[in-house]
C-alpha cells in the first residue's frame, strides 16, 4: 500500500462518525435517492445513484467499524479500497455531484447522502484523486487569497469604478464597523454591478460597513475539493480580519457555497463559535427591509421566478427572507414547480463549474432546470447566487432559451427610492 | 427425533438462542454506531436541532411528491409490505401469545381473517419488490447478494406462517416447527444485514433531522 492510499484511509476512517455508522447501517439500496438527483433522472446512468458514490466509504466503515466487517476482512472476504478504485471513483464524487443535497432530503430512512459525499471527498483529495480545475483553484486560494487569482489590486480597481460612478467611497478597513462584506471573485470580476448594488443599498440605509483588504473573499476550495486544513486556513483568514476589526456581523455575498462554508461549516472547521455573526446578504436585506430601512418606488412588471440556490436554502435555511424581498419589487412572482428546499439545482454548485472535465455534463443535466423554467415560463429569473447565475446563463444560451438571468441584490437596488444623498456623508 | 422433540426444540432452545443472538447482536449494533460519537456544532444555532430530529423521525414516513411520481412501485409496495408485516407479526392471535408469554404485555389479535389477507399483501408486495429489484436498472444495479439473503429470509416466515395456518401437506407440528425456524434464522441474521433498518433508521433520521434543524430547516 502506498503511503498516499495510506493516508488517505485514515482521513476516510476520521471522518467515519456515528452518523455515517446509522447511515449505512440503515441502507436497503431502495434507490429512491436516485430520483432526487439530476445528474440520475437526466441521464439514466445508475452510477450516479447517490448512495452507490459511497460505495468505497462504505467498505471502509464496514471493514473498520462493524463485527462482521472486520472478520470477513480478516479473511480476505470484503476487498481493500485501491488507488484504482478511488480513481475510478473520482468523477462520482466530483464531476457528477454538486452537492446539492437533494437526496438527503428524500432517503426514506433519513439518510443524509450529501453530507456523507461531503466527507468522501477529503479521503479522495487525501488520495489525489481530486479534479485539477478544483486542486488549482485552491492551490489559488491559498496562495493569493482567491480562487480565481484576484488580488487586492484588482479589487481596489472595480471599487474605484464604483465610486466614480456612485460618487462615495466604499469603505475599506473601517475599525469597529457594524458589518463587514465578502464577495466572491466572480462577483469581483464578472458581477462588478453586486458591489455597485450593495454599496447603493448600504448606504440608503446608513448602515456601518466595510470590506478588509485582508479578507474579502467569500467562497472557500478547501470545502469544495476536500482540505479541511486548507478550508479551515481560508475560514481564519475571514475570522482574524473580522476579529481585528471588530465588526459585530460578516455577510456573505450572493454565493450559496460560501455561506455554507462561513456560516454552517467554518466555526466547525475552527473547532470553535465565532465572536460575531454571519448573515448571508439576503437576511440582511430582509432584516433592514423590516425595520423600514429599504423602501422601493417601483415594481418589476415581469413575470419573475426565483431559483434557490441549493447552498443556500436546502442546506443552508436562507428560503424566506429572498422571497420577502421579491415581494416587495415584484407584481408578478411565480414559483417554480420544485422550489424552496425542493428545488432542483443548476448544475454548477459543489466546484462542478471549476471543474472543466465536468462542462458537457453540467451543460446536459441542465435539461432538469430548463424543464422547471419551460412549466411556468418566466420574463427572467432571479437568483442569489452568482455561480448559479453564471451556469443559468450559460445553459440557457446552450439550450437557445432567452430569458434573462437576475441578481436578486442587484435588481433590488435598481427599485430602490431615490433620496437625495446626505453631502456631509460624501467622503 | 421425533415430531414432538423437533417442535421442542425450535420452539425452545433454538428460538432461545436465536432471540440471544438478535437482541445482543442489535445491542452490539447500536454500540458499534454509537461508540464512534461525533463532533459538535460550533455553528450558531438557527432552530432546534433536538427538535428538528424528532420531527425529521416522523416526517420520512411521508414521501415527497416528486418520490411518489418517480418511485412510484418502490413506494407503494414498500407502505404495503411494511404494514402488512407489521399486521401479520403483531397482531395475529398466537403471535399475541409469544409477545405476552416474552414482554408480559397483551394486545388485542386481529380476526384471522384479516391477518390471512394482510399475508397474502405482504407475500405479493415482496413479490413485487423483487421483481422490481430485478428489473428496475437502479434497483438491479444496486443490489448486492445479502439483499436477495435478506429478501428471502423476510420472505420465508410469511410462506411458512401462511401454509402452516392453513395445513397443507406435513403434520401441522413439522409445519410450524419449519416456521419458527425460519423466523429464527431472520432473527439470527438481523443483526448483520440491512435488517437493522428497522432499528437504525431512527437514528438515521434524527441526526439527519438534528443538523437540518440546528440550520432552522426542516428535512
Amino acid at each position: 500500500m502506498t503511503a498516499l492510499l495510506e493516508r488517505s484511509l485514515t482521513v476516510f476512517k476520521e471522518h467515519v462518525d456515528a452518523t455515517v455508522a446509522a447511515f449505512f447501517s440503515s441502507c436497503v439500496r431502495c434507490g429512491i435517492c436516485a430520483h432526487s438527483c439530476l445528474f440520475y433522472t437526466e441521464t439514466k446512468a445508475v452510477e450516479y445513484t447517490p448512495i452507490y458514490r459511497l460505495e468505497p466509504m462504505r467498505r471502509i466503515w464496514f471493514q473498520e467499524y462493524t463485527v462482521l466487517g472486520r472478520i470477513l476482512k480478516t479473511l480476505k472476504l470484503s476487498p481493500p479500497i485501491s488507488h484504482e478504485e478511488l480513481s475510478e471513483w473520482e468523477p462520482l464524487i466530483y464531476d457528477s455531484c454538486t452537492l446539492c443535497g437533494r437526496c438527503s432530503m428524500v432517503c426514506p430512512v433519513g439518510n443524509d447522502i450529501v453530507t456523507m459525499i461531503r466527507k468522501m471527498r477529503e479521503g479522495m483529495a487525501a488520495a489525489g484523486h481530486a479534479p485539477k480545475g478544483l486542486v488549482d483553484a485552491t492551490h489559488r486560494a491559498v496562495k493569493t487569497g482567491s480562487p480565481m487569482g484576484v488580488r487586492l489590486q484588482a479589487l481596489q480597481h472595480q471599487l474605484e469604478h464604483v465610486e466614480q460612478e456612485l460618487g462615495f467611497k466604499i469603505p475599506v478597513d473601517v475599525q469597529g464597523a457594524e458589518y463587514m462584506l465578502l464577495m466572491s471573485s466572480m462577483e469581483i470580476m464578472n458581477f462588478p454591478e453586486f458591489i455597485r448594488a450593495v454599496a447603493r443599498l448600504f448606504k440608503y440605509a446608513d448602515l456601518s460597513w466595510t470590506i478588509a483588504s485582508n479578507a474579502f473573499e467569500a467562497t472557500n476550495s478547501g470545502v469544495q475539493v476536500g482540505v479541511s486544513d486548507i478550508a479551515a486556513e481560508l475560514v481564519e483568514r475571514v475570522v482574524n480580519a473580522a476579529e481585528a476589526l471588530k465588526v459585530k456581523t460578516v455577510i456573505g455575498p450572493e454565493c450559496g457555497h460560501a455561506y455554507m462554508a462561513l456560516r454552517w461549516e467554518g466555526p466547525n472547521l475552527i473547532g470553535r463559535p465565532y465572536r460575531f455573526k454571519v448573515l448571508h446578504i439576503t437576511e440582511l436585506l430582509d432584516q433592514l427591509r423590516e425595520a423600514r430601512k429599504l423602501r422601493t418606488h417601483s415594481r418589476d412588471v415581469r413575470s419573475l421566478t426565483y431559483h434557490d440556490p441549493c447552498q443556500l436554502s436546502r442546506r443552508g435555511g436562507v428560503t424566506k427572507p429572498p422571497r420577502r424581498l421579491l415581494n416587495m419589487i415584484c407584481n408578478d412572482f411565480v414559483e417554480l414547480p420544485d422550489n424552496g428546499v425542493m428545488n432542483w439545482c443548476c448544475g454548477a454548485g459543489g466546484g462542478v463549474s471549476t471543474n472543466e472535465r465536468a462542462d458537457q455534463l453540467r451543460l446536459q443535466v441542465f435539461t432538469r432546470k430548463k424543464q422547471q423554467l419551460e412549466a411556468i415560463k418566466p420574463d427572467a429569473v432571479i437568483t442569489s447566487c452568482s455561480t448559479c447565475r453564471m451556469a443559468l446563463e450559460e445553459a440557457l444560451d446552450e439550450y437557445d432559451m432567452e430569458m434573462p438571468v437576475l441578481s436578486l441584490v442587484e435588481t433590488l437596488a435598481e427599485h430602490l427610492l431615490e433620496k437625495k444623498p446626505n453631502h456631509s456623508e460624501i467622503n | 427425533m421425533s415430531e414432538a422433540d423437533l417442535f421442542m426444540l425450535v420452539r425452545g432452545p433454538l428460538f432461545h438462542a436465536a432471540l440471544a443472538i438478535f437482541i445482543f447482536g442489535n445491542i452490539i449494533k447500536f454500540f458499534e454506531i454509537l461508540m464512534l460519537g461525533h463532533k459538535p456544532d460550533y455553528a450558531e444555532a438557527r432552530g432546534s436541532a433536538v427538535q428538528g430530529g424528532i420531527r425529521t423521525i416522523f416526517s420520512r414516513f411521508i414521501p415527497d411528491a416528486g418520490i411518489w411520481q418517480r418511485a412510484t412501485i418502490t413506494v407503494i409496495a414498500g407502505y404495503m409490505f411494511h404494514l402488512g408485516l407489521f399486521t401479520v407479526i403483531f397482531l395475529f392471535a398466537p403471535h399475541v401469545l409469544i409477545f405476552q408469554d416474552l414482554l408480559g404485555l397483551k394486545w388485542k389479535a386481529l380476526p384471522t381473517q384479516i391477518i390471512d389477507a394482510a399475508t397474502l399483501l405482504t407475500m405479493l408486495a415482496l413479490l413485487i419488490l423483487l421483481m422490481h429489484r430485478l428489473r428496475d436498472p437502479v434497483r438491479c444495479f444496486l443490489s448486492r447478494p445479502c439483499d436477495y439473503l435478506v429478501w428471502s429470509a423476510t420472505m420465508l416466515p410469511l410462506i411458512t406462517g401462511y401454509l402452516a395456518f392453513h395445513r397443507f401437506g406435513i403434520a401441522p407440528q413439522t409445519l410450524i416447527a419449519v416456521h419458527i425456524f425460519s423466523v429464527e434464522f431472520l432473527l439470527i441474521i438481523f443483526p448483520f444485514t440491512s435488517l437493522t433498518h428497522a432499528f437504525t433508521l431512527f437514528l438515521a433520521r434524527y441526526y439527519t433531522g438534528f443538523t437540518a434543524g440546528h440550520r432552522g430547516i426542516n428535512a
